[in-house]
């Protein structure tokens, strides 16, 4: 949601139901941990606690970035610190 | 008949009746009314406020669905004012992973875009580290603190020395030399900033030094998004109204002195910023429910007009919470609850 303020200058009901649409689940489930606990292990966008194998810090931001399609500029940076 | 514990603007317990907080909420609504001519908070909007701040609850809350983002300034400094010795890599994880922030800040003890320039080859590696290790957007953030830039910290003249001498032209003239040199700092960091890949830049107390410090970041802004189209920018108040410290300072034809937050939104909108942090300021001799209900009032009118997201800016002495250093837990809770559901924030 922050993402889309920051990025889009969505308000907080158009930037929920943004990120509900683009996350495929409903209005209720992003406003609930326990179910958005298990939808970040699915979609891999990283947990509250870290799980082996999964994505964290910049692979997490990584993966949400193409959910959102959004170029994250810390991506954009990273991209470019590797490719020189 | 059961009183009702409650804070002055200073912290400090005081008991009320429940007639004497319907009439402090009413008092706090029509003192906005008074001073700005922006419409009083309705009966049931007031009747909701009385419900709030009676509850006698240690913490409050949101309704379920009506949750919003938290973005935080100075998260690296914060944990160690606590005396917890962790660096400004871990401060950002604590504040990402126990806090909840839904957006987290870099940036420098010295809290300035002026004092960050030259130290800014340390500051942008370890910014870089960072971004690999958290998830949540990470902001760089500073004040564009004009005072900085007089005398003695400064190159330029000091006006608050001139004008008691009656030099008010040379008063005026040293804080336009300022703002020129403010925005060639802001913006010489914040592209840095960008470039090494921050996700937003954050202007932080704006307006602390009155119009001149607010056009300097309305022109940085400008500048920065004619540079880099797409670069992210939050510019975050210092005060309720703008101080009128030149007095005669415009941005497209407005003059800024005396600007209070729903017009400041519409200057920072156009020049191009992605989200306004409205900050009103609390009184100390008045009750916290007579801060939150005038708080509430301007804050409803700042949200009803902006196009861009609004976060009440909420700490110490603002947004309605004490000027105290420990904040009483049942006032945040009920000052955030409030200024939520009826401001219609977008963020706290």
């Amino acid at each position: 949601m922050a993402r889309m303020q920051i990025y889009r200058g969505m308000k907080i009901g158009e930037a929920k139901q943004y990120v509900a649409d683009k996350l495929g689940t409903s209005l209720r489930d992003i406003h609930d941990a326990v179910a958005m606990r298990e939808l970040r292990e699915d979609l891999r966008i990283g947990t509250l606690q870290p799980l082996a194998g999964h994505p964290k810090g910049i692979e997490a931001k990584y993966n949400i970035s193409k959910l959102l399609d959004i170029e994250f500029n810390s991506i954009r940076a990273s991209r470019k610190r590797i490719e020189g | 008949m059961a009183k009702i514990h409650s804070r002055m603007g200073d912290g400090w317990h005081v008991e009320i009746s429940e007639v004497e907080l319907k009439q402090e909420l009413e008092n706090g609504t029509q003192d906005a009314v008074t001073q700005s001519n922006l419409l009083p908070l309705s009966q049931d909007e007031l009747d909701y406020l009385f419900d709030i701040c009676k509850s006698g609850n240690k913490m409050s809350g949101v309704e379920s669905g009506r949750e919003v983002v938290m973005s935080y300034d100075g998260p690296t400094f914060e944990i160690r004012r606590l005396g917890i010795l962790a660096n400004r890599q871990t401060a950002m994880q604590i504040y990402e992973r126990c806090f909840g922030a839904d957006s987290i800040e870099f940036s420098h003890i010295d809290y300035s875009y002026k004092q960050v320039k030259p130290i800014i080859h340390e500051e942008i590696p370890q910014f870089e580290q960072l971004q690999s290790l958290t998830i949540a957007p990470m902001l760089y953030g500073a004040m564009p603190n004009l005072g900085l830039y007089t005398k003695p910290d400064g190159p330029v003249e000091n006006p608050s020395e001139l004008m008691p001498m009656g030099k008010v032209k040379e008063a005026q003239a040293a804080y336009e030399e300022a703002i020129e040199l403010s925005v060639s700092d802001m913006v010489f960091v914040a592209s840095e900033f960008y470039e090494a890949g921050c996700d937003g830049i954050n202007f932080d107390t704006v307006g602390a030094s009155g119009d001149p410090d607010f056009k300097a970041t309305l022109v940085a802004t400008e500048k920065l998004k004619e540079k880099y189209p797409d670069i992210n920018i939050e510019i975050g108040m210092a005060g309720e109204f703008v101080l009128g410290m030149h007095g005669e300072i415009t941005h497209n034809g407005k003059r800024l002195a005396g600007m209070l937050p729903h017009e400041q939104v519409k200057m920072v909108e156009a020049a191009g910023a992605n989200i306004f942090g409205a900050v009103m300021n609390t009184q100390t001799i008045k009750s916290f429910p007579w801060n939150l209900a005038r708080s509430i009032t301007y804050n409803k009118a700042c949200t009803e007009v902006a196009k861009i997201p609004v976060h009440g800016n909420m700490g110490i002495g603002v947004g309605s919470l004490p000027v105290c250093e420990t904040q009483p837990a049942e006032i945040v809770s009920m000052a955030s609850k409030a200024m939520v559901e009826i401001a219609n924030l977008d963020g706290l």
